[in-house]
C-alpha cells in the first residue's frame, strides 16, 4: 500500500497543531516541555518526507541535527524545573507571579 | 558508496572554533584542577579569548580583501565583511558584558567560572548565526545561543525571580524555536534545500506555480526570528525577562542576541527571500509599526529600571528591523549601522544599572536615579549620556544610526513607515529626557554612595567614549557598514 507524501505532511502539520495548542493552554511546566518535544518531532516527520519526495539527503540528515537540539533543551529545560520547584514545590506556571508581564 | 568531505576554510571558522575551544578549556580545568579555579582567571581568558577572535576578524577582514566572499564548509559557512563586522561586535559586546559580569559575580558572591563558560559558549552560537548560509546553521546557531542564555538568566541563586524568568523564557524561547524550524522544514520543502544560497538561486530561475508552502515557511521563519528580538506582538516575554535575570546577563542578552538575530534575518531576507521582497515587506511593515509605538508608549508607564529598558530595547528592535525593511544595501548597512552602534552602549546602560541595583541586584526602581548625578558626578554624566545616545540625540551614535535607518527607508519608500518611527521616538524621547532629569535632580533622601569597581568603570567609560567619539565622527564606522554589505550578494 502506498500512502501518499500529502498525508504525512497533514499529519505532522495536526501533530505542530496539536503541540502549539498544548503548549499554550496547559498550565504545567512538565506538560508545555512534552508539547515542545510533540512539535520537534513533526518538524522531523516534515523533513523525512520531504528528503523522499525530493529524493535529497540532506532532509534526513537535517533529522539528526533536530534531536540533538531537543535533547539538549530538555536537559537545560528541566534543570530550570527543578530549580524553580526547589522554592516552589509546584511546576504549575501560574504559580510564578513575581514578574508580571 | 563514496563518501565526500566537504573542504573545510579554518580561517573561516576560526572565530567560532576558539570561542567553543575556550569554552572547552575552561570546563576541563574546572574539572581536572583540584582546587576552585579562581574568578578572574575566567575572566581573563573570556577577555583573551574575545580579543583573539577581533584579532582574527583582521586577518578575515584581509581575506575577503583579497579574495572576496566565500563560502565553505559544502556551502554552510560564509565569509564576507558583513559576518566579519558583526562577529567583532559579538566578540566585543561579550568582553564587555564578562568584565561587568566579573565584579557582579564577585559582589553577589555567586563567583563560579561556569557564568564565563556558558558566555562564551552562547556567544559562539552567536557568531555561528552570523556566519550561518544554511537555515538549519541558522537554527543551531540560535539554539546553541539560546541554550546558554536560558541557564544564565537562572544563575542568580539569591533571588527567585532569577529562576522564574528562566523558565518563563525557556518555555518560550524553545516554543518560537520549534516554529523557526518547523519554517524552515517548509521553505526546504519548496524549494528543495535549506541552503540560503540554493534557495535564492531556485526563486530566481523559477516561478512557484503553488507559493503557499513557501510563503508558509517564510511567515513562519519570520515569527520564530520575531521572538527572539522581541518584536511586538510576540515581545510578552522581553520585560519579565530582562528583569528576572541578573543585569549583567541582561546586557549581554540585549546586546548578543540582537547582533546574532538580526544578521541571521538580513541574511534569510535580503539574501535567500530577497525575489519575495513585495511578499514579505506588508508583514514587516506591520511589524515595525507595531513594534516600535508599542514599545515606546509602553516605556513610558514603567517604574523598574529594567522593564523600562527592556520597551526601550524592544523600540530599538523596531528601528532596526526598519533598515531590514528597506531590503536595499543602503537599509542592510543602516541595520548593520545601528546593531554596530548600539551593543556597546546598551552593556553599558545595563552596567551603571548593575551598580545602581546595589547588593542583591534587586533596587531597581527608577527613583534610586534621583540626584545621582549630583552624588556622583562622573557616573551620573556617563549615565545621562548613555540614556542621552539611546534616545538619538545629536552628537552621539544614536542619532546617526536613526538618522541612517530614517533615510534608507525614505529612499526605499516608505515615508509613512518612517514617519511612525519617527513619532515613536519623540515619545521614547519623553521618558529617556524623564530619566536624565531625574539624574540631575535636587535629592532630598540621603542615599549612600555607590561604588564603582574598575573594570565596571571601564566598560562604562569605553560606552561613552565609543558614543561620543563616533556621534562626533561617525566617518570609520559608517564606512565599514557601507563596505561590509558592498559584497552582500543578494
Amino acid at each position: 500500500m502506498n500512502v501518499p507524501a500529502a498525508w504525512y505532511l497533514v499529519l505532522a502539520a495536526l501533530l505542530f497543531g496539536i503541540g502549539a495548542y498544548g503548549l499554550l493552554t496547559r498550565r504545567s511546566a512538565l506538560i508545555m516541555f512534552m508539547c515542545v518535544e510533540l512539535m520537534l518531532n513533526a518538524v522531523n516527520l516534515t523533513f523525512v518526507t520531504f528528503s523522499r519526495t525530493l529524493s535529497d539527503i540532506s532532509g534526513q540528515a537535517i533529522v539528526f541535527f533536530v534531536m540533538v537540539v531537543a535533547a539538549a533543551e530538555v536537559t537545560v529545560g528541566l534543570g530550570i524545573v527543578v530549580a524553580v520547584f526547589r522554592r516552589r514545590s509546584s511546576t504549575s506556571v501560574d504559580e510564578l507571579s513575581e514578574l508580571k508581564g | 558508496m563514496n563518501l565526500v568531505i566537504p573542504s573545510i576554510h579554518y580561517l573561516a571558522i576560526l572565530p567560532v572554533l576558539i570561542f567553543f575551544g575556550a569554552a572547552l578549556v575552561l570546563t576541563l580545568a574546572t574539572a581536572l584542577v583540584k582546587s576552585k579555579v579562581p574568578l578572574w582567571v575566567a575572566t581573563a581568558t573570556v577577555v583573551a579569548t574575545a580579543l583573539a577572535s577581533i584579532v582574527v576578524n583582521y586577518f578575515q577582514w584581509r581575506n575577503v580583501a583579497h579574495a572576496g566572499a566565500s563560502t565553505t564548509i559544502a556551502h554552510a559557512i560564509v565569509l564576507d565583511d558583513f559576518s566579519v563586522i558583526a562577529s567583532a561586535v559579538i566578540a566585543l559586546s561579550l568582553l564587555m558584558s564578562a568584565l561587568v559580569a566579573h565584579d557582579w559575580a564577585l559582589r553577589e558572591r555567586v563567583a563560579g567560572v561556569e557564568f564565563h563558560i556558558l558566555a562564551l559558549a552562547s556567544s559562539g552560537g552567536a557568531l555561528l548565526m552570523t556566519q550561518a548560509n544554511d537555515l538549519v546553521v541558522i537554527f543551531l546557531g540560535l539554539e546553541i545561543l539560546s541554550i546558554g542564555l536560558y541557564v544564565l538568566v537562572a544563575f542568580d541563586r539569591h533571588r527567585a525571580t532569577s529562576a522564574e524568568a528562566a523558565l518563563k523564557y525557556f518555555l518560550l524561547g524553545s516554543f518560537a524555536s520549534a516554529i523557526f524550524i518547523y519554517g524552515a522544514a517548509l521553505v526546504y520543502g519548496a524549494t528543495g534545500s535549506a541552503n540560503l544560497t540554493s534557495i535564492s538561486y531556485f526563486l530566481g530561475s523559477n516561478v512557484l506555480l503553488r507559493p503557499a508552502l513557501l510563503y508558509a515557511g517564510g511567515a513562519l521563519l519570520l515569527v520564530g526570528f520575531a521572538f527572539k528580538i522581541a518584536a511586538v506582538p510576540f515581545h510578552l516575554w522581553s520585560p519579565d525577562v530582562y528583569e528576572g535575570a541578573p543585569t549583567p546577563v541582561t546586557g549581554f542578552m540585549a546586546s548578543i542576541v540582537k547582533v546574532g538575530a538580526f544578521a541571521a534575518l538580513v541574511r534569510v531576507l535580503i539574501s535567500a527571500l530577497g525575489t519575495q521582497l513585495d511578499t514579505w515587506r506588508p508583514i514587516l511593515w506591520m511589524l515595525v509599526a507595531l513594534t516600535t509605538i508599542v514599545g515606546a508608549t509602553l516605556a513610558l508607564v514603567q517604574r523598574n529600571a529594567k522593564r523600562m529598558l527592556a520597551y526601550s530595547s524592544i523600540n530599538h528592535a523596531g528601528f532596526i528591523l526598519l533598515g531590514v525593511w528597506a531590503g536595499t544595501i543602503r537599509g542592510t548597512a543602516a541595520t548593520l549601522f545601528y546593531v554596530m552602534t548600539y551593543a556597546p552602549i546598551v552593556v553599558a546602560t545595563f552596567a551603571v544599572v548593575t551598580l545602581v541595583g546595589g547588593r542583591g541586584d534587586d533596587h531597581h526602581s527608577v527613583d534610586r536615579y534621583r540626584g545621582l548625578a549630583r552624588r556622583q558626578p562622573w557616573l551620573g554624566a556617563a549615565m545621562a549620556v548613555l540614556l542621552l545616545s539611546q534616545l538619538g540625540a545629536p552628537l552621539t551614535t544614536g542619532f546617526y544610526a536613526k538618522f541612517t535607518v530614517l533615510a534608507s527607508v525614505v529612499d526605499a519608500g516608505g515615508g509613512a513607515l518612517a514617519l511612525i518611527a519617527l513619532l515613536s521616538a519623540a515619545v521614547a524621547a519623553v521618558f529617556y529626557l524623564r530619566w536624565t532629569l531625574a539624574l540631575y535632580a535636587e535629592d532630598d533622601l540621603e542615599a549612600a554612595r555607590i561604588a564603582v569597581p574598575r573594570s565596571t568603570g571601564a566598560v562604562i567609560g569605553f560606552g561613552v567614549l565609543v558614543t561620543l567619539v563616533f556621534g562626533v565622527w561617525p566617518g570609520p564606522l559608517a564606512t565599514l557598514a557601507q563596505h561590509a554589505t558592498v559584497l552582500f550578494t543578494p
